[in-house]
């Protein structure tokens, strides 16, 4: 039945990319508002220091130009709020830093907006930007995570006590436990380690345009978002002081987020205030360059990690300090990330009874952090599974028995940091895992890379990802400021066809195509009959967006919620239609009716009558068929799984080739195989990407040495094999109506230490005792651990 | 980008007069220049395209065997035109930038440019081809003058590349794993009176010749003569994707892997 309609299970072929692949999407930059100026930043191009003067008098001269913004014009407007307070070890709040949308007396990162010239051209703009005067008193540039810390260091921000954020602990009572566990253990196995920082590069530069309505008093923005709502309510209630009833924000179109789209950034802000200020619409289009200096970047973790086990092997406990950077500024969800996202995914799919992890905030002069595809988890996954693989080694125990001799096996299983998983098969998936990847014919495979001058390499890797984020009550006593329901409704019009509005945000998930597969499923009308429409806060309820994995499970959820009233309510139009009790009446098919009777009426006849009551129950039900629901999920949702990657490494050249790369995911029920499968590929590409080729590199003074892509390595097809992926093994969640669980960011998570694990095991192979090379592991790292 | 002229003249004479006024520059490809004039880098008055000359393009066979290459010629034309005569060459073309690019770049833009990790500096060096421009002929020896130093005078336009056919030559190149031009690049040609080695992409000074390497191979042209055999890391260039040692190292198992793959 499910596939005569396009409903769940079937791999129906993305609807949008029909209008993106022919050129016929609208994005933010295809927007262009009648009587538009454009803006230009003037950034800072130094990391830190001191705004002696900013002198526009020249720019404002220049031709086109409408007016130049400075600091000084923002001074009684809001800054940038940060939508997560972290409380420390010590029962403290983090510390708090001023985000001025234009800076103010400092600049504080290379890329911070110091000024804005408005002009009638983007050109215009730039050369008026060229012509403002700016000199900077040069202040010594904090980077370095620990000599940020060290006593007496430069400030980044001279208002704070230090370049502390926090200094968190969790759990914060398991800390003499877990001390005590180390000191007892049989064997004790310490890596110190660092993911990297990343520059997410969407497809799509950030965008953003400004209106204002004169006559109505409304403002429009059109952004580049991930989330539209949250940007309405963090710039309208805590930036430029808009009610959201004035405030209307579109996101249409959008090409790529992974995370950096989520955050509310000074651009948009910008826009918004200048529209009203100038009476023009305002128009900003990041440039790629540009985006390598102002969008939040992602990682930035220094870690130590811990890993005790007693004389059987079996974990006894977990200890990390991790330095997680912050950049110069709180981005909008910066804090939570190496806390909330990280900490507590970091028992990963073991037993282990007892863990702490420290993570020190630090702000530094450079780009801001915040989520990146994956946000937290791919950095726990990383080290856990990096320790795991070294004990292995020391312990000459075969990786894979020594992570199943520890699995969890009983859910639910409540870990000692603070999350309870459902459901979970690592055994299950683990032998999926096994088979797909045809582990025992490695050796096979080895000998003859070696007999071509090759080391051959397996690396394997488990990960569990905290998903569908999440239970509001729960992150509200977390530090979120923010809700984190999703919502929807469903509005049936007269002759059956249906819109959803939903609250989530499709910017390349495929949500134009699975959601309507869902409500397909429900009525048994064809999926065509559907569509839906999100990332315009005008026409969707009240929404969180998309992130962390989280569409399908609670924007899905809350739209099977609002359809299940829509279906209810429809059985009682039904029910008078038939002259039938409502508790007889069966849907399906697209069908309604009455058991045991031949009486049917079919879905169009009922909605028809919904709108045209001329034979209706108008003294039981209001006419019209429409319903909204808010669904807030009573927990996370934790997909798990199992990797391998067998690559090759040069030993001439220290070059890594992945051969083949398989990875066993379990995503509860699975909506759209075919779009789950690309989701796990794009991941899997991003992951192999931080593994090999991606870094964010500063040097001492603040600059960016990997500013465009001549130096920043994104990963191309020709860096990726072919991917067998499966997922078969299904243990779907226990609390969503779908008993689904999100799959956008297990790639990501899961991949970056199968590869790495997968070069260590090709040097040992080689004789080569190298414990460990810091992503990306590229042929000149690969190179130097061998000749070290 | 700034505001500039724009001329695109169809005859060489034409070209010559247009670039002989203040700040105007050539454009061959544009795969270098526009983008550092988008970047605002370059600020020329005027933009003299070498696009429309004709005389200046396509590939051709000497009276003395040669292989000329017009300066206007395209990577993507090399790849295609030399694939029979200098194999090695067309080769190295093909494996410049992705479609795109080698269907605008061009030889002249190339080694007008000189960036030190550009492939062809490699060949020409190897090669010891001529490099001619509208004035004169420039033997490639006295011809690359350090990183993006050339011997070329303002306003000189280089029309042709001229190529003696070696009997076997490889060009192996390294790449860098962002921009993917050569970290390092080894082009080995051997001729009937000896054997050179252009190599790109590892040094301070740019293109340079291996001569130790040279007369190991014009005695014993093998992987054994330069088995073992390594640069010093001085000198070497040291970034991101690889240290001055990675360099120094990289350039004797490229040149290994030249003289194993030459034909
Ligand atoms: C994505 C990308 C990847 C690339 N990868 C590689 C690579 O792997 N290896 C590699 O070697 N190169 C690479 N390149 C560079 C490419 O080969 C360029 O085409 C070349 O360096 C410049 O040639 P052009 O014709 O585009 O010159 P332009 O950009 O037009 O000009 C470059 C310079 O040469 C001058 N000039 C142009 N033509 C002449 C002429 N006939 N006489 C005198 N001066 C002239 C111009 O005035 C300018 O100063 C890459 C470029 C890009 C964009």
């Amino acid at each position: 039945m499910p596939k005569d309609h396009e409903g769940i299970g079937a791999g129906t072929k993305r609807r949008e990319d029909v209008r993106f692949l022919t050129g016929a999407g609208n994005y933010t930059d295809d927007i262009n508002v009648h009587g538009q100026a454009h803006v230009h930043f003037l950034r800072s191009d130094v990391a830190h220091g001191r705004l002696k003067k900013v002198d526009t008098a020249a720019a404002e001269g220049m031709p086109g130009v409408i007016r130049v913004f400075t600091g000084a014009d923002f001074e009684g407007v809001g800054g940038l709020p940060c939508g997560w307070c972290v409380t420390d070890r010590h029962g403290q709040p983090m510390q708090e830093p001023a985000h001025p949308v234009l800076a103010q007396g400092k600049v504080r990162h290379v890329g911070d907006p110091i000024a804005a010239v408005v002009a009638e051209t983007a050109e215009q703009a730039r050369d008026a930007a060229e012509a403002i005067e700016v000199e900077i008193e040069d202040l010594p540039a904090v980077i370095d995570m620990k000599a940020a810390l060290e006593e007496g260091a430069t400030k980044v921000h001279d208002d704070l006590t230090s370049n502390l954020c926090y200094d968190w602990g969790f759990v914060e009572e398991n800390r003499e436990a877990v001390d005590k566990a180390i000191k007892e253990a049989a064997h004790v196995t310490t890596l110190e380690l660092k993911n990297q920082r990343l520059v997410a590069n969407p497809m799509e530069p950030r965008v953003a345009v400004g209106d204002f309505n004169r006559g109505t008093g409304e403002h429009t923005l059109y952004t580049t978002s991930q989330n539209p709502h949250v940007i309405r309510l963090l710039m309208g209630a805590f930036v430029l002081g808009i009610p959201e009833h004035k405030l209307r924000v579109v996101a249409p179109d959008v090409g790529g987020g992974f995370g950096s789209k989520i955050f509310h950034y000074a651009e948009e802000a910008f826009c918004t205030f200048a529209a009203k200020a100038v009476n023009r619409p305002v128009k900003w289009t990041s440039s790629r360059s540009e985006a390598f200096i102002s969008d939040a970047q992602g990682r930035d973790h220094v870690t130590k990690i811990e890993l005790a086990l007693d004389k059987d092997n079996n974990f006894t406990a977990i200890r990390t300090e991790t330095y997680a950077n912050m950049g110069a500024y709180l981005s909008t969800f910066a804090p939570s990330v190496p806390t909330w996202l990280h900490g507590t995914l970091m028992a990963g799919n073991y037993k282990t009874p007892n863990i702490y992890v420290n993570v020190k905030a630090v702000f530094t002069n450079t780009v801001p952090v915040d989520a990146y595809r994956g946000a937290g988890r791919p950095e726990a996954t990383y080290q856990l599974e990096r320790v795991i693989d070294k004990a292995a080694r020391e312990l000459g125990v075969d990786p894979i028995a020594l992570r199943r001799q520890n699995f969890v096996t009983e859910f639910p299983y409540a870990t000692p940091v603070a999350v309870e998983y459902d459901t979970g098969d690592y055994h299950g998936t683990m032998d999926v895992l096994e088979k797909m990847a045809d582990l025992s014919g490695f050796e096979a495979r080895r000998k003859e890379s070696e007999a071509r001058g090759k080391l051959r390499g397996l690396g394997l890797n488990c990960y569990i990802e905290a998903c569908g984020i999440a239970p509001s009550q729960l992150v509200g006593q977390l530090g979120a400021r923010a809700g984190l329901y999703e919502s929807a409704t469903v509005r049936v019009n007269a002759t059956g066809g249906i819109v959803v509005m939903t609250g989530s945000h499709s910017h390349g998930q495929g949500h134009e195509t699975t959601f309507p597969q869902v409500i397909a499923d429900m009525i048994g009308i064809d999926a065509d009959m559907i569509e839906i429409e999100h990332g315009d806060t005008a026409n969707t309820p009240m929404g969180m967006g998309t992130y962390g994995s989280r569409s399908i499970a609670v924007g899905g959820s809350a739209m099977v919620r609002a359809a299940e009233k829509v279906i209810n309510k429809a059985k009682k139009i039904a029910a008078h239609l038939m002259e039938a009790s409502e508790a007889d009446v069966e849907l399906k098919d697209g069908q309604f009716s009455v058991a045991g009777t031949d009486k049917s009426v079919a879905w169009g006849d009922v909605t028809l009558a919904a709108y045209v009551p001329h034979n209706y129950p108008l003294d039981e039900i209001e006419p019209g068929l429409e319903e909204t629901a808010f669904y807030d999920p009573s927990n996370f949702t934790y997909p798990a799984g199992a990797y391998a990657c067998e690559v090759e490494v040069d030993p001439e050249t220290g070059k890594v080739e992945i051969k083949r790369f398989a990875a066993a995911d379990d995503f509860g029920n699975i909506i759209n195989p075919m779009i789950v499968d690309g989701q796990v590929h794009g991941g899997i590409g991003q992951g192999i990407g931080q593994a090999l080729l991606e870094n964010c590199v500063y040097d001492e003074s603040g600059q960016i040495l990997s500013a465009s892509f001549m130096d920043y390595a994104m990963p191309r097809a020709d860096d990726v094999p072919f991917y067998d992926v499966d997922h078969s093994s299904q243990t779907p969640c226990t609390h969503n109506p779908l008993g689904v669980k999100g799959c956008g960011e297990a790639g990501a998570i899961g991949s970056p230490p199968a590869v790495v694990n997968a070069v260590i095991d090709a040097l040992h192979s080689g004789g080569h005792k190298v414990d460990h090379i810091d992503m990306p592991v590229s042929p000149a790292r690969v190179w130097a651990a061998m000749n070290a | 980008m700034y505001a500039f002229d724009f001329e695109r003249p169809s005859t060489l004479a034409e070209a010559e007069k247009a670039l002989a006024g203040e700040d105007a520059q050539a454009l061959g490809g544009g795969q270098t220049l526009i983008p550092t004039l988008k970047q605002r880098l370059a600020m020329p008055e005027k933009l003299v395209s070498l696009g429309a000359i004709q005389e200046i393009k396509g590939v051709c066979k000497g009276d003395d065997g040669a292989l000329c290459v017009g300066g206007g010629t395209t990577h993507a034309t090399v790849a295609r035109e030399a694939a029979a005569d200098y194999p090695a060459l067309a080769a190295l073309a093909a494996h410049i930038g992705d479609p795109a690019v080698r269907n605008r770049g061009t030889i002249g833009g190339s080694i007008a440019n000189n960036d030190p990790a550009a492939c062809y500096p490699a060949a020409v060096l190897a090669s010891g081809a001529t490099v001619v421009t509208n004035k004169r002929k420039i033997a490639a020896d006295d011809y690359f003058k350090g990183m993006f130093e050339t011997a070329l005078d303002e306003g000189e336009i280089i029309t042709e590349v001229r190529f003696p056919v070696p009997e076997k030559a490889s060009y192996q190149k390294f790449e860098q794993p962002a921009s993917r031009f050569a970290l390092v690049g080894v082009f080995v040609a051997k001729y009937a009176d000896g054997v050179r080695v252009g190599v790109t992409g590892a040094s301070e000074g740019g293109v340079f010749r291996w001569t130790e390497a040279e007369a190991a191979l014009s005695a014993d042209f093998s992987t054994g003569a330069v088995e073992g055999m390594a640069r010093p890391a001085d000198g070497m260039m040291s970034d991101l994707h690889g240290s001055a040692a990675y360099r120094a190292h990289l350039v004797g198992v490229m040149t290994r892997r030249a003289v194993a793959a030459a034909s």
